[in-house]
């Protein structure tokens, strides 16, 4: 790629634009990607248009970041446009690379979704409801909006993707290293998770590891917090154990514990499945009764378990 | 008849593969809907086993395990109580009935239990009917 300038897109689908706001948060070396690489599309910070992609040529773009889920036809057009135009692409960010926060919505149906946001919505005035229709006709003219899928995809689900950068969002000093990577062509096998680490959060995490038992399990906010020791013996929820690091153990450093958004480690396939053998494990009773009277402190283990990865998890949604 | 459930079943090898065992051995007649995988003790049984199982279609997973003080690591089976206890809630919140997940001590000398076991699950999933997960997911597929 010597002497060539990079040409690249970044892309949001179905996404909050945290993770544009990441690659924006590499402060000054954003003007090195500037004097390294053409931006040809980024909807969220400057000019290109879907006509222009269209218009090159296939496999014309180096490299595509592309964060978001895939929640509608729009998302999975230019998702295929962008795989169609582009080298390499990147699910960049928790929502491409496992569905995120917004694939939380898997389990509930569109139907629910589209009468929660335009009819029984608190915020809509009485007489003052409005439906979307999938065509209008406006000055002689027809207008079409992408239609809504049944539930949220990551990016994998409908285009081949070539590395996974994980996190909600990434953190900047790894998207720096990413991109510094592919301009020098550094890449790993495809298919790889790349601006991660291969070992788990709880192995970098700077608190303090004895036996792990607990009768009662806390929000972080109900308890008087240990600052040097781990989270979970302390009994609030930590999803380090089953978490790829790389992060650089931002939340358990800041007294939260870890979410979970870098995804599962190496070789595990169901990170929510791999979050209930550690937290179970740790319950101090042989009681069936006192078992549950614990569990009963974990009000939503389901959202806490796959917060960033439901479309990715074995199950994927939930079932009627 | 019409709808024959397929149960897959992971039995510890100490106690309650042993009693299916006498319960062939002894001709105790059974529901044939269970398919069984050993497995050395049920604290083996990754949640993920549970999860894929149901993932690929099965109409329940059963897990036989020691009973409580009689393991043969000790403590394997209230590792299992403990995992079971949160999966079915789980299970529960992915919309799958919490019936379709089950614990059970077999010992090894219980032929005539792990069939009753067996017929009892197999009776109640017969009366939920099959698994939506497939379907559902092959839906899914269906709409792009």
């Amino acid at each position: 790629m010597a002497g060539k300038k990079l040409q690249i897109a970044l892309y949001w689908g179905s996404a909050c634009g945290g993770c544009d706001v990441a690659v924006l948060d590499t402060d000054e070396f954003i003007l090195e990607v500037a004097a390294l690489a053409d931006i040809r599309l980024w909807p969220i910070a400057a000019d290109g248009k879907y006509a222009d992609v269209e218009a090159m040529a296939d496999g014309e773009l180096d490299l595509t970041l592309f964060n978001g889920a895939v929640r509608n036809s729009e998302n999975e057009h230019i998702a295929k446009l962008l795989r169609r135009k582009s080298k390499l692409l990147v699910a960049f960010g928790s929502c491409a690379h496992m569905g995120g926060i917004p694939g939380l919505a898997n389990q509930v149906t569109r139907e629910e979704i589209f009468e929660r946001a335009y009819l029984n919505n608190p915020s809509i005035e009485a007489g003052n409801v409005t439906i979307p229709s999938p065509r209008t006709r406006v000055n002689g003219r027809e207008l079409v909006i992408p239609q809504l899928y049944r539930r949220v995809y990551k990016l994998d689900d409908v285009v081949p993707v070539d590395y996974y950068v994980p996190g909600c969002p990434p953190a900047p000093d790894q998207v720096k290293t990413v991109i510094q990577a592919i301009a020098a062509g550094a890449l790993p096998q495809k298919g790889s998770v790349v601006g991660a680490s291969e070992r788990a959060v709880c192995d970098d995490c700077a608190r303090i590891k004895k036996e792990k038992k607990v009768k009662r399990f806390f929000r972080p906010w109900e308890i008087r917090q240990d600052p040097e020791l781990c989270l979970l013996e302390q009994g609030i929820l930590c999803a380090g154990s089953v978490t790829r690091s790389g992060c650089g153990v931002r939340c358990p450093n800041s007294g939260m514990p870890c979410r979970g958004c870098y995804g599962p480690g190496p070789n595990v396939r169901d990170q929510g499945a791999k979050l209930l053998s550690a937290v179970a494990s740790i319950v101090d009773s042989r009681d069936p009764e006192e078992i549950d009277r614990i569990l009963d402190g974990i009000p939503d283990f389901m959202n806490y378990a796959y917060r960033f990865g439901l479309p990715a998890s074995l199950l994927q949604r939930r079932f009627r | 008849m019409g709808f024959e459930p397929r149960i897959v079943g992971f039995l510890c090898n100490w106690c309650s593969y042993t009693g299916a065992d006498l319960a062939g051995t002894s001709r105790v007649p059974y529901a044939p809907s269970i398919r069984v995988i050993r497995v050395m003790c049920s604290a083996r049984v990754d949640p993920t086993f549970v999860l894929r199982c149901l993932s690929e279609g099965a109409d329940g997973v059963l897990v036989c395990g020691c009973h409580p003080g009689d393991c043969h690591y000790s403590e394997g089976n209230y590792k299992a109580l403990r995992r079971m206890a949160l999966l079915k809630r789980l299970v529960r919140d992915f919309g799958i009935e919490e019936e379709r997940v089950r614990l059970e001590w077999v010992s090894a000398s219980e032929g005539k239990r792990f069939a009753d076991v067996v017929d009892d699950m197999t009776r109640k999933i017969r009366e939920l009917g099959p698994s939506k997960v497939r379907a559902a997911l092959a839906a899914d597929r269906a709409e792009r």
